[in-house]
């Protein structure tokens, strides 16, 4: 009972992400995976930008990228991460309501994005013959776009996962962590395609 | 009343409880039981190399054969043997160190020691499976990318899952360590075994990021036709040098610094002193730590990146020396004056100390860049990084063993066997080794399976191997005295040293709480200070009250069959398609597990006030 009590106290607390031992564990924890996901992605860069001029033909970055299709991307992914900041300010309300709806609305447009990054794999591979196994820059390219996208997937198997699990219960001292993490989880994905939209395709236009 | 519960649960209770055990007093046992099966095999790898140099043109074993020996012998004694045993010392003593009742990550505690085994016995299946990795531990491309046969593929999945494991482990302790800290236990109030762990665990998560990239674009090389390595389609292989070293210069220290913590508490333990110098041990543990970082060129000076780059990366390396060597005088200052004795754990103190210096000395004669042309790729190098490995590692983890086995275990190891052990070993490792140096100076190269019996390399190797001989032995007598202290040993006090730490403070057995009251620290060994105030015991920093524990989970072990089924799974597609089918079973597996630990509360439990005056869970 005493569990219970810990976990939905009548007032709720400013930072509920971090009320209990858990939950300040929890987001510690992440914000050092996310240190180590930082040096994953600058590998992955580093490569690339090692990488980004080995084509083997004519499909080199200029010829290849469109910017119109890669900033719809850009603006559904930056509006995903404020419509995430929305949901957790809900969370710190203890609006459990309002914090589902915005976290749809972060879902909704994270399938938009997914969307539109298959569709511009399908778009090269089907048109410029461009694949993994093309040449290294091909290679380089599938990995560090596609590393990115399966974050991206998972980030929104782990938030609709979240928001199910949750959606009768409501919130408490327990799964605020885990809303919270999960949101942190976005904005990283955010960040980094932020670095990919500069580095792969406005310097691959431009370069 | 805890022996009579031993003896009437089974033996598959038992098996169940280490199967979903969180405690990280048993996951240290499982790290140890783990990282020791590795280093017998590891150690059985470097005798066959041993006995097939013991004379020229030998055809012990084949070359192919031989080059299978020498990779595998460098991974295993790297990834499943020094890093888990380094492990296993600080699942036993970190938390007890900073007072808390447990890690910050009980679970994945568990899963990263599962990943870690699951990942170890997939890379060691393919010695029954077609042939181990044959490339070296570096696998340097294309050599790794054209290896024939699943050898490297095995190395690539095998490294990456027991990869996975120890960045979650290096999590958890950073974590535990900001964290959990008992009531008064300030940073610079930590002991320094607890601040190696710390920095260990940032050069963890910073590292070994670099190997998991470097490893699934040789993955993706070798398995699914990219060309990152491959240069008739553009590709550059001294990505995977670079990527290599990012991780595996750092790797170096993740070993290294835990010894050097070892060493920090024995020392002081036996000699009746506080450490001398402990600011600047823990200054210059962190700059050992953060200059790790920039000196992972000194492994490439002759790949060609020019003077100015090499210049910049022998300047840095050299200046390794500097914190290294406040480390060095700091421990022989601690033992002056000190009133010293002498047991098997301060015997591998005492030999390590001039071990270490030969070895560190070398390292800064191959950190000069043009001196290093020489030495490059030859058996100079090779006792180098044995001198430092074994002389700093190994010796750390022997001391580090014997000091905490009556924590671990509560028996102290039989002096006399401990002591044959040191010397057997000490002399087996000086004779082994010192000699490469010189062979390496008359021009023996590294991995070679053979030399000429015209090159007068025969009188040096017939030593080396004889070495290796005594090392052999020393290891042996090491395990007959565990089993012996095992069977026939007497529990002792749980402060069986007169210990200095917070972890001497708990009783014997440890309980699996730790405290049953978490102690309130007043300053550097907090133990020693309640001594010399005249009290037996910690002071409490809190009433008795209910503790809350977490609950064992079987989930750590199946996500970690499931990674390993979906290793082969990945491993043999590329030779028929079906095999995916396995792989997506395996990752199935995975997911599904991570599903269930998702959505199924785990709030874990209470440990009652009234049960703990009874004394329950002892």
């Amino acid at each position: 009972m005493s569990q219970e009590h810990t976990l939905n106290p009548e007032v709720f607390p400013d930072e509920p992400e971090k009320a209990t031992l858990e939950g300040k564990n929890k987001f510690l924890g992440f914000w050092f995976f996310l240190g180590g996901e930082t040096v994953l992605f600058a590998c992955l860069f580093g490569t690339y930008l090692a990488l980004q001029g080995s084509t083997v033909g004519e499909n080199t970055a200029e010829n290849l990228f469109g910017l119109e299709l890669v900033f719809i991307m850009t603006m559904l992914l930056l509006t995903s991460s404020l419509t995430s900041v929305y949901a957790m300010y809900h969370m710190k309300n203890n609006d459990f309501a309002k914090m589902q709806v915005w976290l749809g609305i972060t879902v909704v447009l994270g399938l938009a994005f997914l969307g539109l990054e298959i569709y511009e794999f399908y778009h090269y591979i089907t048109h410029y013959d461009f694949t993994f196994r093309s040449s290294a820059f091909g290679s380089a390219f599938y990995t560090l776009v596609g590393f990115h996208g399966g974050h991206v997937l998972f980030g929104l198997l782990w938030i609709i996962t979240l928001m199910a699990r949750n959606a009768k219960r409501g919130l408490n001292l327990y799964n605020a962590p885990k809303f919270y993490i999960a949101s942190l989880y976005w904005h990283f994905i955010d960040v980094v395609w932020v670095f990919i939209f500069t580095v792969v395709y406005l310097m691959g236009k431009v370069g | 009343m805890s022996t009579t519960i031993a003896q009437k649960r089974g033996i598959g209770s038992m098996l169940w409880d280490y199967l979903t055990t969180v405690d990280h007093k048993k996951i240290a046992v499982l790290y140890l039981l783990g990282g020791g099966f590795f280093f017998i095999i590891g150690g059985l790898e470097a005798l066959a190399i041993r006995i097939q140099l013991i004379k020229p043109a030998n055809d012990f074993v084949s070359a192919g054969f031989y080059n299978e020996l020498l990779t595998m012998h460098g991974t295993t004694m790297i990834f499943l043997a020094a890093m888990p045993l380094v492990f296993a010392l600080m699942n036993a003593v970190v938390p007890l160190q900073i007072g808390a009742r447990d890690v910050a990550f009980p679970f994945l505690n568990s899963l990263g020691f599962w990943l870690f085994l699951f990942g170890g016995l997939l890379l060691n299946a393919s010695w029954f499976l077609g042939g181990a990795p044959d490339a070296g531990w570096t696998a340097y491309a294309p050599l790794s990318t054209t290896s024939p046969g699943h050898g490297v593929d095995f190395y690539v999945l095998g490294l990456q899952i027991s990869g996975a494991g120890t960045l979650i482990a290096g999590i958890n302790f950073l974590v535990t360590i900001v964290n959990m800290r008992a009531p008064g236990m300030t940073y610079m109030r930590m002991p320094l075994f607890t601040w190696t762990t710390f920095i260990v665990s940032a050069l963890i998560l910073f590292a070994f990021p670099a190997l998991t990239v470097g490893l699934f674009l040789l993955m993706f090389d070798r398995l699914f036709g990219s060309g990152f390595f491959d240069a008739s389609m553009g590709g550059n292989s001294v990505i995977w040098e670079h990527l290599f070293w990012i991780f595996g210069h750092p790797e170096v220290y993740i070993l290294i610094l835990p010894a050097f913590g070892v060493f920090s508490e024995i020392l002081p333990t036996f000699s009746r002193k506080r450490l001398f110098g402990y600011t600047a041990m823990v200054f210059a543990t962190v700059l050992i730590g953060f200059l790790g970082f920039m000196v992972w060129a000194h492994h490439m000076f002759t790949v060609g990146l020019g003077p100015a780059a090499n210049s910049i990366f022998a300047i840095a390396t050299m200046a390794i020396a500097v914190p290294t060597g406040i480390k060095i005088f700091n421990w022989l200052f601690t033992m002056w004056g000190g009133s010293i004795r002498i047991n098997s754990a301060m015997l591998w103190t005492l030999g390590f100390i001039p071990s270490f210096t030969i070895g560190g000395m070398t390292g800064v004669m191959v950190a000069a860049a043009p001196a290093d042309y020489q030495y490059h790729d030859s058996y100079f190098i090779v006792a180098h990084f044995h001198y430092v490995i074994v002389g700093g590692v190994v010796f750390g983890i022997f001391a580090g063993l014997h000091y905490w086995w009556p924590k671990m275990f509560g028996k102290i190891l039989d002096e006399t066997l401990g002591k044959i052990t040191f010397w057997t070993f000490f002399i087996g490792f000086h004779l082994t080794f010192f000699i490469q140096h010189f062979l390496g100076l008359m021009g023996m190269p590294r991995r070679y399976w053979t030399y000429g019996a015209d090159q007068q390399l025969e009188l040096g190797n017939v030593i080396s191997t004889i070495g290796a001989f005594f090392m052999a032995i020393g290891a042996i007598v090491f395990i007959y005295n565990v089993i012996i202290t095992t069977a026939k040993g007497e529990m002792v006090s749980g402060d069986p040293w007169d210990g200095r730490t917070l972890e001497w403070a708990t009783p014997n057995p440890t309980p699996h709480y730790n405290f049953a009251q978490t102690p309130l620290v007043r300053g550097l060994d907090p133990l020693w200070i309640e001594k010399t105030e005249g009290r037996k015991g910690m002071t409490p920093a809190e009433p008795l009250g209910d503790i809350h524990m977490p609950n064992p989970s079987i989930l750590p072990f199946i996500m970690s069959l499931g990674l390993f089924i979906a290793g082969f799974g990945f491993i043999y597609q590329i030779d028929d398609p079906r095999w995916l089918i396995v792989a997506i079973v395996g990752m199935g597996i995975l997911l599904g597990a991570m599903f269930i630990r998702s959505v199924k509360d785990d709030h874990g439990h209470h440990i009652h006030k009234e049960d703990l005056e009874k004394g329950a869970g002892l």
